[in-house]
């Protein structure tokens, strides 16, 4: 069914935020806000990167006194904390916030406005960081700060804080999007789309945001611990006094592992979204990949220990979370070997998205089998806190969840600009970053292995290690210029690219029903789906449904595993509420680095601000 | 790319000597990791080969128009069993080996106490004539083929130790004890690294370890029993005057013990926890301008002229 002009009109009328500055700062559509986190996440990572280059160039001669210990400290801290916090997780919530209706062919998120206060919050967070690095007031403790060296008597000042406040921020942030998305994809799928036609893209979004909602109450919780015993001298972690500084680790990697699965599990969504497209086939082992991930998720819960291998637990427990840890290795494999062979019964179209997916499994299955080495509890009392570490996280966060996201990038690009981006200057960014990056990464594996530990500001000449750390440096130098390669492809192509029209890659799934780039409204109709490939209908064109107001902001909602439509609910209008409530609650965060009084006074904007939000609205007159 | 890693480790593993490095294994713990390595890497190697394999082989059909036959289901079963048998071959050798590092506990073996502070490694040994303990600091010696079990704790923060040619680390945790055994199997010298960071010097704290027959660690480790000598000297009065409330010198007045004791310094092979050599010059540099050397390090610059400095350097390189 083809929409009038005259519909058009109205949902644009219906859907249009306010002009100019306001509707900036007022604006709860989802595409908007989404494209702002993916922006901020993309300026932090080139900031981070920075940063590591920075270390690079420190660490490519021994006894180097370029830089000293403190501003190394702070480098590493700053790097890790800001790719990890702030950029991984948020840019993943970020793709789901602006992918996810789309997908579903929805005009907007199950609660428009929280996504935009989480947005804001995160910002907080950011700018809480950053500008503390400005001030020259940089956490300098690495990003997991164990106790008792992040404790008041190893620790003076504020730069423990600034982190432990920083992570308060970005969790709260992360729940809130993470219910956002969950409720979303559980309520508002389209008719037809049951949960066993649920592409996996949103079975992944699924499963990333119930875990975020299930480990981050855990980093907030031991964030929270910290702060007590900086600020009113609580002694949890004090051992002196009867604390326990291992309850730290317990509690924070009991997020930190479940966290690198939030990072990767999106990934795989993109990874299979992309695999489909460019195969020209449905995708081999729909139901595997799904319980694959659903696994994932569940046994990402189990093995946490595997962090603390060196701690001194007792054995027989460190073996047993020698085999959990090394049992995800089933799921994953499973995996890829179901996107090989989709690719293997398929006709593979070597676009750039799909040369992403290729350095995805080139790169990732080296971190996933290094990851099975430092699973072994015994093995990995070499490997741990050496180089060797250092290049499997890279591998696994780099390899396996930047690469698909760059693929992302490129692939629903032409979706969000109504433009394509050079494929000639995609696959000069493609070989630059990951040559650069295996170039630049993979010796750390053989420096762990000579012995170099991590997070030294310098190492002493004749060990051996100075020609693998230059060529170490000189990967991520391509890498880096890779980086700035394909930033400048999508800056160019933004105003100069082809234009794409709605579908460039004849994608399958419902996001490629609508116009590109796709306005504010999404789609005109409700889109009805019968399969697991709605836009590959075997040629018969989308089916559609009318029904949902178009002179209001309305949204339907349908039943959890069938999608029955149930009702029609009212969505949200622009409002600044959710940009004053997330004022006052960064006021209050920050405020309590200083004061335990702050949460106390704090509280008041913030239930002012909560209030606003949450005013009754007049009751809407019949017949509109 | 890969390929050229691969080649780097077969070349690494025939001909590694570091003397920091789990591939030049020199004690029974560190050989049993060794020998789990190699496994790990034949079976995660073999893996990843057919993972390319697998890829490029799907690739095949790029640009073709055709329809491909499909992939049986299952398939899916001999990928899943494969894997199911490299992970049980990995879990069970990664048991083995972790029995065979820490079921080596014998009865009788020697018991030495290694302390984490930031940055530096306080180490006590018993003396077996009176059974008091003898302090020392940054270098541990290790009787050949004897174990040794080494009980490790921290001062302050948490550190790890790591001496990776003789066995896998392990924390030094404040409140916590850990206890590793040490059967070290070839002579000479090694070198340790704290592996847990432990703050602005982290990168400074090293240590040395001598490994060395039964009959010459006995006799260095009476050596260290003995008290050094008092001598009426100018060195010694600058010592006591401007070190001693920190440092120890068992013989002496001089007792503190917030800082490494130096009873038998000039003894040892390096100063600062393996940040310079022992040298005069070094000896000297390090007491008038330790925070050049290793900023940061809870050492203090200590105000000296010329000759008291002299004096000092000349008295500490008498501590043999």
């Amino acid at each position: 069914m083809r929409p009038d002009q005259d519909r058009l009109d109205r949902l644009s009328l219906t859907w249009r935020d306010p002009p100019g500055l306001w509707g900036f700062l007022t604006t709860v559509d989802h595409k908007r806000i989404a494209a702002r986190y993916i922006v901020t996440a993309l300026l932090l990572m080139f900031l981070a990167g920075m940063l590591a280059l920075d270390m690079r160039w420190q660490l490519s001669t021994p006894e180097n006194v370029r830089m000293g210990p403190q501003l190394y400290n702070e480098s590493f801290s700053l790097h890790g904390s800001t790719m990890l916090f702030l950029v991984s997780v948020p840019v993943m919530e970020a793709m789901a916030l602006w992918l996810v209706p789309l997908m579903l062919g929805q005009r907007n998120m199950a609660f428009p406005r929280l996504g935009a206060f989480s947005y804001w919050l995160y910002l907080g967070g950011v700018l809480t960081l950053w500008i503390s690095h400005a001030l020259d007031i940089t956490p300098d403790l690495g990003w997991f700060e164990y106790p008792p060296l992040s404790g008041p008597a190893y620790a003076p000042g504020h730069r423990a804080d600034i982190w432990a406040q920083m992570i308060t921020f970005t969790e709260v942030a992360a729940l809130a999007a993470s219910v956002n998305v969950a409720a979303t994809i559980l309520k508002m799928r389209p008719p037809g789309m049951t949960l066993a036609r649920m592409p996996v893209f949103l079975w992944a979004m699924l499963v990333a945001s119930i875990m975020t909602i299930l480990s981050m109450p855990a980093i907030m919780l031991v964030t929270s611990m910290l702060i007590a015993d900086r600020l009113v001298s609580t002694h949890f972690f004090s051992p002196a006094s009867g604390g326990d500084v291992l309850l730290f680790q317990h509690l924070f990697w009991f997020f930190g592992h479940p966290e690198v699965y939030i990072i990767f599990v999106p990934a795989t969504g993109f990874v299979s979204a992309i695999v489909e497209t460019f195969s020209r086939r449905p995708l081999f082992g729909h139901s595997v990949i799904v319980l694959a991930i659903l696994s994932i998720g569940a046994l990402a819960f189990g093995l946490w220990v595997h962090h603390m291998f060196a701690v001194g637990l007792p054995r027989l427990g460190n073996n047993f979370y020698t085999a959990a840890s090394m049992a995800i290795a089933l799921p994953a494999g499973l995996q890829i070997f179901c996107w090989i062979a989709t690719m293997w019964s398929g006709r593979p179209w070597l676009a750039t998205p799909m040369l992403w997916v290729i350095g995805f499994v080139t790169t990732f299955v080296i971190g996933g089998l290094s990851g099975v080495m430092t699973a072994s509890a015994a093995l990995d009392l070499q490997l741990t806190d050496s180089y060797f570490i250092v290049a499997h996280f890279h591998y696994v966060l780099v390899g396996g969840a930047m690469f698909p996201l760059f693929g992302a990038f490129c692939y629903w690009y032409p979706k969000a600009t109504g433009r394509m981006m050079s494929e000639r200057w995609g696959r000069i960014a493609f070989a630059l970053i990951v040559g650069g990056f295996n170039l630049g990464f993979f010796p750390m594996h053989l420096l762990g292995l000579m012995g170099m530990p991590r997070r030294v500001y310098t190492y002493p000449a004749g060990m051996g290690w100075e020609g693998l750390n230059q060529v170490a440096t000189l990967g991520s130098v391509v890498a880096v210029a890779g980086g700035l390669v394909f930033v400048a492809n999508a800056l160019v192509s933004y105003w100069r690219g082809a234009p794409s029209g709605g579908d460039p890659w004849g994608g399958s799934t419902l996001e490629w029903a609508g116009e590109a780039p796709a306005p504010s409204w999404n789609l005109a109709y409700t889109p009805m789906v019968d399969g697991l490939t709605p836009m590959w209908n075997g040629g018969r064109p989308l089916r559609v449904a009318d029904g949902v107001a178009i002179a209001r902001r309305e949204v339907l909602i349908t039943s959890v595993t069938d999608a029955d439509p149930l009702y029609r609910q009212k969505s949200a209008s622009p409002s600044i509420w959710p940009l004053l409530s997330a004022l006052a609650v960064s006021a209050m965060f920050i405020a309590s680095i200083f004061t335990p009084w702050a949460i106390v006074v704090g509280a008041v904007p913030i239930g002012a601000a909560l209030t606003g939000w949450f005013w009754p609205q007049r009751p809407r007159r019949s017949g509109a | 790319m890969t390929r050229i890693g691969v080649v780097a480790i077969m070349l690494l593993l025939a001909g590694c000597q570091g003397v920091q490095s789990p591939l030049a294994p020199g004690g029974d713990q560190a050989t049993a990791l060794h020998n789990l390595f190699l496994l790990m890497m034949a079976v995660c190697g073999g893996i990843y080969a057919l993972v390319l394999v697998g890829l490029g082989w799907s690739l095949r059909r790029v640009r073709s128009a055709g329809q491909a036959a499909e992939v049986p289901e299952r398939s899916l079963w001999g990928a899943a069993i494969v894997i199911v048998i490299g992970l049980t071959v990995l879990i069970v050798g990664s048991f083995v080996a972790d029995r065979a590092v820490f079921a080596s506990r014998r009865q009788g073996a020697m018991m030495v106490r290694v302390t984490g502070h930031q940055w530096w490694w306080r180490i006590e040994y018993r003396d077996p004539a009176t059974g008091r303990w003898i302090e020392t600091a940054n270098e541990l010696h290790l009787p050949l083929d004897r174990t040794t079990r080494v009980a490790l704790g921290s001062a302050d923060v948490i550190h790890s130790f790591w001496v990776p040619n003789v066995a896998g680390k392990l924390d030094m945790i404040p409140g916590r004890r850990n206890v590793l055994d040490l059967t070290p199997r070839r002579v000479g010298w090694f070198r340790g690294q704290c592996a847990e960071f432990c703050g602005t010097q982290h990168a400074h704290m090293a240590l040395d370890v001598k490994v060395e027959s039964v009959a010459a660690f006995e006799a260095w480790l009476t050596e260290q029993a003995r008290p050094a000598p008092s001598p009426a000297s100018r060195g010694a009065a600058v010592f006591a005057n401007a070190c001693a409330v920190c440092h120890a010198i068992r013989g002496t007045g001089a007792s503190g013990r917030v800082g490494p004791d130096l009873t038998h310094l000039a003894s040892r092979k390096s100063i600062a926890a393996g940040t310079l050599t022992m040298t005069r010059g070094n000896l000297q540099g390090w007491i008038t301008q330790p925070q050049a050397l290793k900023p940061g390090t809870s050492m203090p610059a200590v105000p000296l002229s010329g000759p008291d400095a002299d004096a000092l350097a000349a008295y500490m390189e008498s501590l043999k």
